[in-house]
Order: structure tokens, then sequence, then C-alpha cells
């Protein structure tokens, strides 16, 4: 136990899966696409398919942003908690190995935000 | 009746009675039944006598100072009242600045009293005793001045009607609310380290100067009367933190590393709080005080560096963090300002566009990032204004596990990319914006698992409205949000321009100065 305390004390982690009614969070960020600040975090049932998540999730997000209509899917770079993976599409998040709070980010090599500053 | 007349007591003899003689040694309770608090942060006293309290304020004349200092207070708060001092500030833009410091700030220093009154009851020594109990007194009078404060603004402007209500709910101001409770969990000894060095010794400068200098400048009479009457106590409450600490460094060689542990972290913790701030001092003053750039150079990297060369002595080094901070200091306010322009609909006040003049200020005042990487986001979002096409982020952030801010800092080398940190705890993931925010959490993760993250919250289904039922099928999410916070989207929030306050400003303002 790390944290100094007068008596034993046990943590109770606030947002461990069970919390979130069946569901889970996720994280997503398109890198070097600052117009949207921050990762954006989403509320997704684990058997979702990714390509249903690039779809009804991703899209709205990130559409009004002018390079996402001229993002080659097929060239995206995804990576997951911050190591390079390869998403099957057609397969579901727990199946893509996406679990609760992974963070999810992608680059768009090319596409690195308005006047390619980050934006 | 025998009537013998004494000698008036001089000041040091009445400090004495009220210090010295008040304290005892317990003869039938154990010394650390009385003061539990006092060893189990490892930090080593071995003689509480040795404290000198360096102002040896008396009862009656601190009572004598505050009663004078409140009675201009108020009469100065009610000739602001009855002469409209709300509508003599430069432009109503301004009033935003009012509204999120007057969301976040009574709170703190309510908790700061809190913290100071437990601390005046466990401390070791009557001499730290007497001075924590003063300063308990204070942080309550700076609380109740500025609660007062809001009347003068929430009459008329929207967005900091429910104050208290918002502090324990809205999202950014989970941010402040977090770092004091973080404070007020914290041992006796950490928790002076936190508040009485870091945040009030090490950054109140950097707090005040956009306040109380940016009221002034902005025409506010109001803030900058309740600023000052509580600025005027920081004198000895910054003193009062500077000497707990050499008494902490002077009593053991072993208290060395956990107190440069404490001022590492809090001075951080500190920093980051400021990210509002910075973002006040650029984007909401209507006039600019001076830049954030500038005041960290002043107040951090010049009067701070000084104070850290004086703790040298005592081996206290300069905190790691400072070298990030000097990087992100071109950045800091511009990443914040674009976040809430963005996040415009769950926020209590209103955001715009800088003007033309105002984008050359920020220019000139930061001209290695503002061209090259943030005048084009704000004409970005300019032209998308006049296309009706009003840019806003509906979604929910990322948030740090540990600052609680939305992860939208950039890495401190490469202002293109998020920094992400990440670390594993009990098999769950926990993230951060920095190495900073990560370390702190490394060190004491029982105590961060427990964050009460307003995103999560959001999206564990526990800040609906009352009575609204999330599986009903015209459920708006959002909305009820909304109605939990108690705002109004479109009224509490969003642009500026064509804002019902900008409106009623423009037509009272308009009464004062013609007949129509
Ligand atoms: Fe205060
Ligand atoms: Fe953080």
């Amino acid at each position: 136990m790390s944290v100094q305390s007068i008596r034993p004390f046990k943590a109770a982690a606030k947002d461990v899966a069970a919390n979130f009614h069946g569901q889970q969070v996720v994280y997503f960020c398109w890198d070097q696409h600052l117009m949207f600040y921050a990762p954006v975090a989403k509320l997704l049932p684990p058997d979702i398919t990714f390509q249903a998540v690039i779809d009804t999730e991703l899209t709205p997000t990130y559409s009004r942003h002018p390079d996402f209509a001229r993002i080659d899917w097929a060239a995206v770079q995804w990576f997951k908690d911050g190591e390079a993976f390869t998403p099957v599409l057609d397969t579901s998040l727990a199946g893509n190995g996406i679990t609760h709070k992974t963070a999810v980010h992608f680059k768009t090599p090319g596409l690195n935000g308005l006047n390619g500053n980050g934006f | 009746m025998d009537m013998s007349v004494k000698k008036k007591l001089g000041l040091k003899e009445k400090y004495a009675l009220m210090t010295r003689n008040l304290g005892w040694e317990p003869s039938y309770e154990k010394r650390e039944d009385v003061y539990p608090l006092l060893d189990y942060e490892g930090i080593k006293i071995h003689d509480w006598d040795t404290w000198e309290d360096p102002f040896r304020l008396t009862m009656d004349s601190y009572w004598k100072y505050q009663a004078e200092k409140e009675r201009k207070l108020y009469a100065i708060i009610d000739a602001f009242n009855q002469n409209n001092g709300h509508l003599n500030v430069t432009d109503a833009r301004y009033i935003n600045a009012m509204k999120v410091f007057l969301s976040a700030v009574p709170a703190l220093e309510y908790n700061a009293h809190r913290g100071f009154a437990r601390l005046g009851r466990h401390m070791g020594g009557v001499g730290p005793q007497v001075a924590c109990q003063m300063q308990a007194i204070d942080e309550m009078r700076h609380c109740q001045t500025q609660i007062h404060s809001i009347s003068n603004y929430n009459r008329f402007y929207n967005g900091i009607h429910d104050w208290k209500h918002m502090n324990d709910r809205l999202w950014y101001l989970s941010v402040p609310k977090s770092f004091f409770e973080d404070a007020c969990t914290c041992g006796p000894f950490e928790f002076i380290i936190a508040i009485g060095f870091s945040f009030e010794y090490v950054l109140t400068n950097l707090v005040f100067v956009p306040f109380v200098s940016g009221a002034a400048y902005n025409g506010d009479m109001g803030t900058m009367t309740f600023g000052f009457s509580a600025q005027s106590d920081e004198a000895r409450h910054m003193t009062l933190g500077l000497e707990v600490i050499k008494f902490m460094l002077e009593q053991d060689p072993a208290n060395l590393p956990i107190v440069q542990k404490w001022i590492d972290k809090w001075t951080w913790r500190g920093v980051r709080l400021l990210t509002i701030v910075a973002m006040m001092m650029d984007y909401m003053l209507p006039k600019r005080v001076m830049s954030w750039k500038e005041a960290w150079e002043i107040y951090f990297e010049e009067n701070g560096m000084s104070l850290f060369k004086d703790l040298a002595r005592y081996g206290i080094k300069v905190p790691d963090c400072v070298e990030q901070i000097k990087k992100e200091k071109d950045h800091l306010s511009h990443q914040a300002w674009t976040t809430f322009y963005a996040a415009a609909p769950m926020t209590n006040f209103h955001t715009w566009i800088p003007s033309d003049d105002e984008l050359d200020w920020l220019s000139a005042k930061y001209p290695d990032t503002f061209d090259k990487y943030y005048r084009p986001r704000f004409e970005f979002f300019r032209e998308q204004a006049e296309k009706g096409e009003r840019f806003v982020n509906p979604n929910l952030p990322q948030l740090c596990q540990v600052c609680q801010i939305p992860m939208l800092f950039t890495e401190p080398d490469d202002p293109t990319q998020i920094a992400y940190r990440q670390s594993e705890h009990d098999g769950e993931k926990y993230h951060f914006c920095s190495d900073h925010c990560q370390h702190i959490f490394d060190n004491e993760p029982e105590k961060y698992v427990e964050a009460w993250l307003p995103v999560h919250q959001i999206l564990q289904g526990n800040c609906f409205a009352e009575g609204d039922d999330p599986s009903a099928p015209d459920f708006d999410p959002i909305a009820s949000v909304m109605k939990y916070w108690h705002l109004e989207n479109g009224r509490d929030n969003g642009d500026f321009a064509g804002s019902e306050d900008e409106k009623n400003f423009a037509a009272w303002r308009g009464m004062t100065t013609s007949n129509t």
C-alpha cells in the first residue's frame, strides 16, 4: 500500500467496468487534429464491431474536419494504448483486444491537420 | 471587593499568554492520542517550541484590523451596487472572467478554511496552531466576501445563478474542486506544503495579478476591493507557509526528501490549475494586464527562482516540472481557450473569437507560436461562424485521472501532438496528461483511483436530472445533464456575440449615457 493513512483503508476504484451497466468506456483520438482539443470518451458495447465504431462513432465525431473526407482508411495507422495494431474491421472491440478504458489513437499520414499544422 | 489595578500588558506578553500559556502537556492522555495526525506522514518534529510565529498576532489587534477592512470593503460594495458599478467595466465580455472566478474560487476559500481549521486543531505546537486558526478565519472571510460579491453580477448576468450547485457538478469545476479535496485529504504537513507553500507562496502572484489588477484595469471596483481585502492577508499566509517549511527542514534531515516530494507534486498541481488563469489573462480581460507568459517569467522564473535559491541551503531543489512549464508557457492559454470555445455548450460562461486587435496583441506577445499554430485556428473558427456553422465539439473529452483537465495538453516538444501517459493499477487502466500527473498517481494510486471524474460519472448515468428516465424513448442525455447542472444551453453559455448578456449590458449602459 503506497498511500499513507491513519488506519487501514481499501481504495474503491470509481470507474471499474462493472459501473458502466454492461458497456465500456473507450477513448479515441485522431492525432494531429487538435480542432477536437482532446481524445473523446465513448460508451460502447463490447460486441460492437470495429467497422461500426468507425461508421457510427468516429465519422460523426470527426467528419466536420476538411481532412476527414480524404482519409484513405486502408492507410490509417492505428494504436492501442500506445502500441501499433491492425484492427480486424468486422470483429468486435473485445475481439480486437479493446477493453474498458483502452485508448485508441489513429494517424492519417499526409493528413496532418489544417495547413499540416496539427489542427 | 479587593480590586488591584494591573499594568497594561505589552503585545509580546499578550501573545505569550494567548499561545504558550494556552498550551499544556497532557497528563492523563497520551500526547499521540491528543495529536493523532502528526506521525503518519513520516515528518519528524523534535521540538515544537522552537517554532516562531513571525507575526505574533494578538486577537485584539487582529479583530481591529480585520473589522476595519470589512467596513471599507462593504462600504465600497454598497456604493458599487447603488451606482450600478457593473456598468463601468470595460466591456461585458469581462464579466465572463468573473463568472469563472466566482464559480471556482469561493469554494476553494471555504476548503482552505476547513483545511486550516483542522491544522489549528492538529498541529503539535501552540504557535502554529494559533497561526493556522487565524488563517482559517481569514479564509472564511474571503469565502464570505466573494459570495456576497456574486450578487453584484448574478442579478444581471447569466451563468452564475447557482454557483455552489455547479461547483459540485460541472465538469471543468471539478479541476479546482478536486485540487483542494486532494489537499484536504492529506496529512497536516502535506496540506500546509500544498496550500501554504506551493499555492500561496510560489503561485500566489500568478493568481492575484489577473484578478486584482485585471479588475482594476477593467474598471471593476467591486472585485478589485474584495481582491485587495483578501490579498492584504496573504503576506501573513505566505510567511506561515514559508516558516513551516523551514521549520520542518530544520527539525530533521529525514524530512527533506518528503518535503521535496510534496513541493514537486504541489507545484505541478498548482500550475495545472492555473491553466484557466492563463486563459483568463490572455483572452478574457478586454484590457490586458500582461500576458500569461510575461507573468510566468516575472513571478515564477524570477521571483520563484530566488525563493528556491533561498531554500537551496536546506537541500531543496527546483521541481523537475519547471522545465516542462517553461516549454508550455507559449501554448497553455491558447490551447485552453480553443478548448472552451469548442466546448461552448458545456460551460457556464460565454466565449468569443478574439478581435483583430487582440489577435495582433497575441502575435506580439507570443512571437514564436501564435501566428504559426494558433492564429489559423481562430481564423478557421471565425470563417465557420461567418458561414453560420459555428464550430462545436459536442463530445465528452477524456480527462486526466489526476488533474481532471481534459487531455488537451500537447507533448512538451511537439505542439501538434497530444501527450498521452498511461499506468495500470489493480488491473485497471489510468490515463494522464503528463509525466508529472502520472508520477503523482504512481506514488499514491489508491488515492486517485477514487477520483470523481465528471465524464465517467456522466457515462455511468449518475448525472442526469432528477426525474428523467434514461430508458425513455425520447431521452436526450445531453439535455438531461444540462438540467442536472442547472444550465440553460445558449443562454448561460455559447457565443458572447448575440447573448442576452451582451444585449442587456449595451441597453443598460445606453440608459446611463443617453436619454432614450
Ligand atoms: Fe484566501
Ligand atoms: Fe493531468
